[in-house]
């Protein structure tokens, strides 16, 4: 059964259609890439599914649950949103880690305060709320250690690496244990040198199973690491299929022009 | 000169009176201008229209307006037009009016620091907030918050130290603050009359106090240096 299914997503802005009826679908455990030039609409339809935008159209399900259907007001309510988008965590193409806290507070700062809210709301008595904060600082440092940081756990973002930053970001979202995550073009605010300590933290992830969706740049990152890419033009998927497939042999002209102005 | 260090016991004990009343003055205008400025800034950033227009109207208003006029119609206005005098004669009347004049004056030069440092926090914050699963409330509190306050202190400390001398406006209403104090030597108080340099010797107390300020800005500025 597929974790998640998305059905003919559309999105305007303005008068500009950036998304143009997406369906697609994405199996447990794997990873999907997403490729296309820019202004294709692969980071409007992230932000879709992680409900920064609305769609105009569509129906967006997670195991089976309708997270968002367009027909439906109900969906589009602001608390129903809030839990339902933990079900997709985003990692930013700009990091965007809070200024004002270290590493490790970056990381846990959202679990901190949902206990935060159980404990004001007394469905947690003093015992519970206590081993939650101990439980969260625990999984914030194994996190911080599986992306390679725990020396930098008390840094502040600006005096960390832009490679860091985005490892911290990483942890950030894995805490809340999302089951979709998704990157929005993870390395392409990063020097080039940097870029690879990123993409091994997500290589990672992909071959402990987690699924995820890879909005990327990196050609051959998607090709390894991928269990299915998507090229994106116009606000369509115009092909998509298993990763080596897709690259050696496209099928739709627009698909080769893309793949042929990147090899360049 | 020698009549001067004379008359410099009483001269002083009278200004340092007048000098607290200059203080408490101070103090409450910016205890309630901080949080009330803050309530006009989301007013203006409101979604909902009525509400925004309304608040950038009003500050279009005292902002538009002397400070100085604004002390004489909340002072006066009840008792001369509406005939309903609820200040009463005395100096904690007089002091309630002023206080209110510049609560609400510096509130709506506050709110517009405000408002500009929200704007300056880059949208990625907030959606980084979102994605989190986290409500508007504490992505204001835990995450703007303090990024607006680090980016507004030079602004607002601009703010502040005028306050200071702004103050003096309150004599318009005869609030004895220290610029009255120092005044009524000329008239004769205390048993001094037709003294000036008591008047002129208030500008020391501005500069002093303006110097602790300053210096007090300064290491909170530090103080937020702590990230970027």
């Amino acid at each position: 059964m597929a974790i998640l299914e998305v059905k003919n997503i559309r999105k305007k802005f303005d008068d500009i259609e950036v998304l143009k009826g997406i369906d697609f679908s994405l199996e447990k455990g794997q990873a999907l890439s997403i490729i296309g030039s820019s202004g294709s609409g692969k980071t409007t339809l992230l932000r879709c599914l992680n409900f920064l935008e609305t769609p105009d159209e569509g129906v967006i399900k997670v195991n089976d649950e309708i997270l968002f259907d367009s027909s439906d007001p109900l969906t589009r309510s602001e608390s129903q949103i809030r839990k339902k988008r933990l079900h997709f965590g985003l990692v930013f193409q700009s990091f965007n880690l809070f200024p004002q806290y270290t590493a490790l507070e970056n990381v846990m700062l959202a679990p901190k305060l949902a206990a935060k809210e159980k404990r004001n709301k007394k469905s947690d008595d003093i015992y519970e709320h206590g081993s939650k904060l101990l439980d969260i600082y625990h999984d914030a440092h194994e996190l911080l250690k599986q992306v390679g940081l725990s020396d930098r756990m008390n840094n502040y973002p600006h005096q960390l690496s832009g490679g860091q930053q985005q490892r911290v970001a990483i942890a950030r979202a894995l805490i809340l244990k999302p089951d979709i995550l998704c990157f929005d073009e993870p390395t392409s605010a990063l020097d080039p040198e940097l870029t690879g300590e990123v993409l091994k933290v997500i290589r990672g992830l992909s071959e402990k199973n987690y699924t995820m969706i890879i909005v990327t740049h990196e050609m051959e990152f998607a090709r390894d690491v991928a269990n299915h890419v998507i090229f994106m033009d116009g606000g369509v998927i115009c092909e998509q299929g298993n990763p080596r497939e897709l690259f050696e042999n496209p099928k739709e002209e627009r698909t080769k022009q893309f793949l042929i102005r990147y090899k360049n | 000169m020698e009549l001067i260090l004379q008359q410099m016991p009483v001269v002083i004990g009278a200004l340092n009176q007048g000098f607290i009343q200059t203080l408490k003055l101070f103090s409450i205008t910016l205890l309630g201008a901080f949080p009330l400025g803050l309530i006009i800034a989301f007013g203006t950033l409101s979604k909902i229209k009525i509400i925004s227009l309304t608040t950038q109207f009003i500050i279009w208003i005292i902002r538009g307006t002397p400070l100085m006029i604004q002390l004489l119609i909340v002072y006066y206005f009840p008792g001369l037009v509406l005939h309903n005098p609820i200040w009463g004669g005395g100096e904690s009347g007089r002091f309630l009016a002023a206080a209110i004049a510049f609560i609400v004056n510096y509130a709506c030069y506050f709110s517009e620091i405000y408002r500009g440092g929200i704007q300056s926090v880059p949208a990625g914050q907030q959606e980084a907030g979102l994605v989190l699963g986290l409500t508007k409330r504490q992505i204001f509190f835990h995450i703007t918050l303090l990024q607006m306050i680090k980016r507004i202190v030079p602004p607002i400390s601009n703010e502040i130290i005028t306050l200071v001398k702004d103050t003096a406006l309150a004599r318009i209403i005869a609030l004895q603050e220290i610029i009255w104090a120092g005044q009524a030597f000329m008239k004769g108080s205390h048993g001094i009359s037709g003294a000036v340099w008591p008047l002129f010797f208030t500008a020391f107390y501005y500069l002093i106090f303006n110097g602790i300020v300053t210096v007090a800005l300064a290491w909170f500025e530090r103080k937020l240096d702590y990230f970027r």
